[in-house]
């Protein structure tokens, strides 16, 4: 299955190469260079790129990436979402995945390799027992082995590994026992130039924080499960339960895991908390025009939106802009030609705005296109499904969304 | 190495076992003339039971044999049985590899339908059709199957499906992916909808996911237009995706577009085209190109926005326009002569090579309709000649060619002139084009036979290109396959095979099969358990009559759960095979009670006077000071008891004749039976030597209590250990409702032995049980001896959790040891308690949402009578019934005897037969299994 796994920085560097059978030399990454620079952007690399004796498959995350080579017919999604995996159990281990994070832990990076992979098929992959095996890096667990001499590497097999539920480590214990359950709901939205809805759909996801001794079994129930369109389970969840009585059941892992995501199904339209009013003139003797966005709230149902970030690609000819916001700060990058206005708290009384000029390149023409704008906020403690009703302290909802 | 993996391979641990499979295709790679040693020790892993191993044994099969798909047969149903619970690694190899299999071993499910294929619109419509069904109908349409088409699906094959589908909630994209493309190739027309919608939450996931999955579904919209139509907004684009995702959402919409959704799909293709992603824009304008050939009545429309378009200001939109225009035009040149015209214009401006070779060959091909313009294109054009790309300059020579068979008045020197420019060409293909171009037109000396033709040769009717997907050949490989994705065969790429003509022997999956198996017919299945259990036990041999199945049948049990570990899963897993028994179970069970009833109906006569006899009785024998809290609680409750009837009698349903008012006067008092036995249950404080005198008591002392209870209990009798099986003991049990002396929390069973072989049975006691968590047991005192012919009846108590897992426990006689196994209905785990009319309500109205259970059935004729339903619902569940003011409703109560959470009952019941069952209960499961078992008793 998978043979090898090379890591690639932005900069084209292998900074780490990882082989489960024979080596494979490092220049079938020379394929992989030469689409990087075809696709020209990062995102545009295919992910599946053959060559004479290999192929090549690539995941792009954290601005690093994951080359994993294969030989033979193996489903490209499984490789994929392995390579997902590693990502997530880096994140999971370091609690960020970047190229010094990698370098400093080669260590226990290599361990937490070792153990994915059995001869290139995927043996360890939950985190939790992957904890088990090696133990994640701590400064005073550095200190003692470098002392000790001793490794991360645990000395006993994970109990959980041999059960039934292998997510789950045994002997667990704490004092206070907690769970959070955590709601967090997007409205993806795709709205024309006019204003009005083209799509908008409601995903959500609950990610759960469980901190509870032993084996629990919990159930989870919804006051209108019929809401649910399309749900996809974390593998703890019954799914016999779930399709005969809609009833989450399950026996969580330890810590921190996503439970479930779902989508809402759209029958209904959604009600789009935010709006925006944006215009954008350029008159045509000079190479100067106007630009103006307003971002107000709508239907809210009496809770603040935070957190608005508003990006924009503008065209290519736009030199510059000199723009001034009401509130919050704004920044354009004219080699990338990314505008970002980072408004924060919308205040229904003063509605922020972002006025100005932009400048265009001497003797470009007018751009004939009106750029799109992307706009992302938070609404704490609402649930725009209905699913969730919020009657206990401690839970909240997060609303995030983004469209153009 | 191989000595050592053939150890492994049988070691206690699953794990081990499952690294033994790890270890096969490495040693494989290292040495491969030991594969057919490895192929033995694979079929041995293939037997495994476990989830743990399933997966990377199916992975070292794949890798090693994965031609010998004879292995398989055996293990086929358990793979599919197992497959919910393997990690989701092992489901992803397991789910391909059965695709295969399934391929090879059963009937296409489409095969019928392929006349339907032929005709486009037809087909069409019925996908739409199922579409509409949605998933849940899945089992309507399979029922409604057989009756349009005389093609019946294999049961096996059903199995696979119906395992797979819930794993299309999976979290695991590659899970998903392979469930989705086995239903694609192994699913009947109507069922393949359900993937749909999984696949299409795959493309919130990351981009490399969304590349892949987009790939698939390209290549499935080609094939099955139908399935993906509803999600046809999902697939619009977003200006955050990457080009190459831009690309393979538009090849899915292209695909989907059709004679209604056309409108809105074009609207959205105008507003791509104003992207700043050229390579974007360029796709978009093809795109447009596809569906205006596809969709005849667009294709005006396509064609004015795509000359619109040639007024853009981007050469890149301009020159794609032009090269779709060209490809359009071909269809029906006769009408745009304007359209030509307004292209030769554009020569002047459009600097890309494609683009302007597409306008000179339009124009070459097209001069007549443009006679006065073609000769002076060609003049320009031999001005900039040497100046051009090879690809113009070739459509250079191309269109002098023609204009010169055509027009050569006009032409002959310009055409003379590019040739010889041509002649002295740096590219080769340039000069021998244009060296067979001049041999060809140039009527020369010799006069060849070629140049008279030459005018058929440079102007044949040309067909027009058809406009496809380069999605459309790629179905023959396996989906979600990196072949597939390709487009090309890769290395170790295994074919699907095509469905067999004829299905291959199915019995040869008859084999093994624990008790996961969903098989309709019981008998069959008893059959196929033995073997099995021969193979594994060695004891319980093949000349064995089938009536040894109880005994297998427990033993599985008590394997599976203790397989399971923690024991969850496997009541879990095999949730609906026990259902099914339960049913089973009951069906007999309804008709003994029915039985019953009568004799209750006798009994029930004595019962208030003897009632009050308890009373005293039980006054009398409290002599010791710790016993006499206890019979006082007993009196209490006579006299509660007493009241309630008393009061039930004055008020009998007004509106009813007088024969039907005595009997539910009749049947209210038997309903008032088992609260008196709730509160006689010993409080727990209670001293063993009390519980011993208690025991006494009601067995023995006072027959009245077995007498007034025994009647009622729900199950009939149930076997336990059959007399073959027992080696001449024979054991059934029956649950006696009677609360269990030691502790109230027990289910008490009534065991009764009988003794038919002619040796005495000696010892029989009750050995190590094995429990579930939560499970506890109180065993029967040994019993001595039991002699030739004789019977005896012991009571054990059993406490099971307010759960329906079986308890599994050796009955142990000095000889033998029997594996048994009791697995309570789930009405025998609650009792009876009384309340009122008001307190039931407020009762019920706490146990609202989530812990209410509704149900509508329609009641049979046969049990509309207030005494039948009333007799029926006590015979599926313990409870007692609660006086209620309207004649129609019936209600119930109970409490669970573990936790002694209320469960409450009400039956709605309309003089038509229509009838709504509610359960309210905290324990949800508890109340949804109840429903089902009330609901099984009343429409049988």
């Amino acid at each position: 299955m998978i043979h090898s796994l090379f890591l690639i920085n932005s900069s084209g560097d292998i900074f780490l190469e990882k082989h489960w059978k024979s080596v494979v030399s490092r220049s079938v990454c020379d394929y992989f260079f030469e689409a990087q620079e075809r696709a020209t952007e990062a995102e545009n690399v295919p992910p599946v790129i053959p060559t004479p004796h290999h192929y090549l498959l690539s995941v792009y995350r954290h601005k690093i990436f994951f080359v994993a080579v294969i030989q033979t017919e193996v489903p490209p999604l499984f490789v994929i979402e392995f390579l997902h995996r590693v990502v997530d159990t880096f994140q999971d281990y370091f609690g960020v995945c970047s190229e010094p994070v990698i370098k400093d832990n080669v260590v226990v990076v290599y361990e937490v390799l070792e153990e994915m992979l059995d001869n290139g098929f995927p043996l360890a992959t939950e985190s939790n027992i992957l904890k088990e095996l090696i133990k994640p890096p701590t400064i005073l667990r550095t200190v003692v082995n470098t002392i000790t001499g001793s490794t991360n590497v645990g000395d006993q097999l994970p109990t959980g590994q041999l059960s039934v539920v292998p997510w789950r480590r045994t002997g667990v214990k704490y004092t206070n026992n907690e769970a959070y359950f955590d709601v967090v709901e997007e409205i993806d939205a795709i709205i024309d130039k006019s204003g009005s809805t083209i799509t908008a759909e409601i995903q959500g996801v609950i990610d759960a924080c469980v901190k509870l001794t032993g084996m629990p079994d919990l159930t989870l129930s919804f006051m209108n499960p019929r809401l649910l369109d399309d749900v996809s389970f974390h593998p703890c969840v019954r799914f016999k339960r779930w399709e005969s009585e809609r009833i989450l059941s399950f026996i969580p892992p330890d810590g921190n895991f996503r439970l479930l995501s779902y989508h809402v199904s759209a029958q209904n339209l959604v009600a789009i908390p935010v709006y925006v009013k944006h215009n954008i003139s350029f008159r045509d003797s000079t190479s100067l025009g106007r630009f103006e966005i307003t971002v107000g709230p709508k239907q809210t149902m009496g809770k603040t939106i935070e957190g608005v970030i508003v990006t924009s690609q503008m065209p290519k000819g736009v030199l510059n802009m000199s723009l001034s916001p009401s509130q919050g700060t704004h920044t354009f990058d004219p080699v990338t030609k990314m505008l970002s206005w980072d408004v924060g708290k919308i205040n229904p009384q003063k509605l922020p705005s972002l006025k100005g000029t932009v400048s265009l390149q001497a003797g470009a023409s007018r751009p004939d296109e009106n750029p799109t704008i992307n706009l992302q906020f938070k609404i704490q403690q609402l649930a725009i499904s209905g699913l969730f009703t919020p009657h206990k302290p401690g839970l909240f909802w997060t609303l995030q969304g983004s469209w153009n | 190495m191989m000595l050592a993996i053939k150890e492994a391979a049988s070691d206690m641990s699953p794990y081990v076992r499952k690294t033994a499979a790890h270890a096969i295709p490495k040693l494989y790679s290292l040495d491969s003339d030991q594969k057919d040693q490895l192929i033995e020790v694979i079929e041995k892993l293939l037997a495994d039971k476990t989830t743990l191993v399933a997966g990377s044994v199916v992975m070292a099969f794949e890798e090693v044999c994965p031609e010998r798909i004879d292995l398989i047969h055996k293990n086929y149903r358990k793979l599919c049985n197992l497959l919910i619970d393997v990690e989701e690694w092992g489901q992803v190899v397991i789910i391909s590899m059965l695709t295969r299999y399934a391929r090879t071993q059963f009937l296409s499910p489409t095969q019928n339908e392929s006349l339907l294929e032929e005709n486009p619109e037809k087909a069409f419509y019925g996908s739409e059709e199922d579409e509409a069904k949605g998933p849940g109908s899945e089992e309507a349409a399979a029922a409604a199957l057989p009756t349009r088409k005389p093609y019946v699906m294999d049961p096996d094959h059903r199995l696979l499906l119906r395992n797979t589908k819930p794993l299309l909630q999976s979290r695991s994209a590659a899970v998903v992916m392979a469930v989705a493309q086995l239903y694609f190739h192994l699913a009947p027309k109507a069922e393949v909808g359900v993937i749909a919608k999984a696949l299409v939450r795959l493309l919130r996931s990351h981009s490399e996911v969304q590349y892949v999955v987009l790939q698939n579904v390209a290549t499935m919209s080609i094939k099955r237009r139908g399935m993906f139509e509803p999600y046809l907004k999902s697939f619009y684009i977003r200006s955050t995706d990457p080009t190459q995702i831009k690309i393979l959402k538009l090849e899915v919409l292209t695909n989907l577009a059709n004679e209604t959704n056309i409108p809105t799909v074009l609207r959205e293709f105008q507003t791509y085209i104003r992207s700043m992603d050229k390579d974007f824009v360029a796709a978009t304008i093809q795109a447009i190109g596809r569906c205006a050939t596809n969709i005849g009545r667009v294709r005006d429309t396509c064609l004015n926005g795509l000359v619109q378009l040639l007024s853009n200001r981007d050469e890149l939109v301009v020159a794609e326009s032009v090269v779709v225009i060209k490809k359009l035009l071909q269809m029906q040149p006769a009408q745009h002569g304007e359209i030509i015209k307004h292209l030769a214009k554009l020569t002047d401006n459009i600097q890309v090579p494609m683009a302007r070779a597409s306008i000179l060959w339009l124009i070459g091909e097209y001069c007549e309709h443009v006679p006065r313009i073609a000769p002076d294109v060609l003049r320009k054009m031999a001005k900039s000649f040497t100046a051009e790309e090879d690809i113009v300059k070739l459509q250079v020579i191309n269109l002098a060619a023609k204009l010169y068979l055509t027009n050569s008045k006009q032409t002959k020197l310009l055409t003379q002139y590019v040739l010889s420019l041509a002649k002295y060409d740096q590219n080769y293909d340039i000069r021998d084009r244009a060296r067979f171009t001049r041999q060809l037109i140039v009527p020369s000396e010799q006069g060849g036979a070629l140049s008279r033709h030459a005018k058929k040769l440079f102007l044949a009717p040309k067909p027009a290109p058809v406009l496809e997907s380069s999605f459309k050949d790629r179905d023959h490989f396996q989906l979600g396959s990196l072949s597939h994705l390709l487009n090309a065969k890769a290395t170790g790429y295994q074919e699907l095979p095509d469905w067999p003509e004829e299905a291959p022997d199915p019995s040869v999956r008859n084999v093994e099969v624990p008790e996961w198996t969903k098989c309709s017919n019981r008998e069959k299945r008893k059959e196929k358990e033995k073997p099995f259990y021969s193979d594994s036990e060695g004891e319980s041999g093949p000349t064995e009559s089938a009536d040894s199945d109880p005994e297998s049948e427990s033993e599985s049990d008590s394997k599976s759960s203790s397989e399971s570990g923690s024991g969850e899963s496997s009541s879990e897993s095999d949730n609906e095979d026990q259902d099914e028994d339960e049913e089973k179970g009951r069906s007999s069970e309804s008709e003994q009670s029915e039985e019953e009833g009568e004799k209750k109906k006798m009994k029930k006569r004595k019962k208030v006077p003897e009632g009050q006899r308890e009373g005293s009785s039980s006054d009398e024998g409290s002599d010791s000071s710790s016993s006499s809290s206890e019979s006082e609680m007993t009196s209490d409750t006579e006299e509660e008891q007493v009241e309630p009837a008393s009061w039930r009698k004055k008020t009998p349903p007004s509106g009813k004749s007088a024969p039907a008012a005595k009997e539910i006067s009749l049947l209210d008092l038997e309903d008032f039976t088992p609260p008196s036995v709730q509160p006689l249950s010993p409080p727990t404080v209670v001293s063993t030597s009390l519980a011993a005198d208690l025991e006494g008591l009601t067995l023995t002392d006072s027959p009245l209590v077995p007498s007034l209870l025994s009647p009622v209990s729900g199950a009939g009798r149930q076997e336990l250990l059959h007399r073959v099986a027992g080696e001449g003991l024979a054991v059934d049990y029956t649950f006696s409702r009677q609360p269990f002396s030691g502790d109230p929390h027990m289910v008490s069973v009534h065991i009764h032995f009988s003794n038919s072989s002619d040796t005495p049975i000696k010892g029989l006691h009750v050995g190590t049980p094995k429990l579930p968590a939560g499970i506890s047991i109180q065993e029967f005192p040994e019993i001595e001896s039991l002699s030739p012919g004789e019977s005896t009846t012991a009571i054990m108590g059993i406490n099971f959790c307010d759960s329906t897992q079986a308890a599994n426990f050796q009955l142990c006689t000095q000889t033998r040891q029997f594996y048994v196994s009791i697995q309570p209905p789930v009405g025998e785990l609650m009792a009876p308690v009384f309340m009122s009319e008001n307190e039931f309500k407020k009762e019920q109205g706490k146990l609202t949402g989530m812990n209410e259970i509704t149900e509508k059935l329609t009641l049979p004729d046969a049990s509309r009578s207030d005494h039948v339903v009333v007799q029926k619902v006590t015979a599926t569940a313990n409870l007692g019934r609660v006086p209620c003011g309207t004649s129609d409703e019936y209600r119930f109560a109970g409490r669970t005897l573990t936790s002694g959470s209320l469960v409450l009952l009400t039956l709605d019941a309309r003089p038509t037969g229509a009838a709504q069952l509610t359960v309210n209960s905290e324990k949800m499961v508890i109340g949804t299994m109840l429903v089902k078992d009330v609901v099984q008793a009343l429409t049988q």
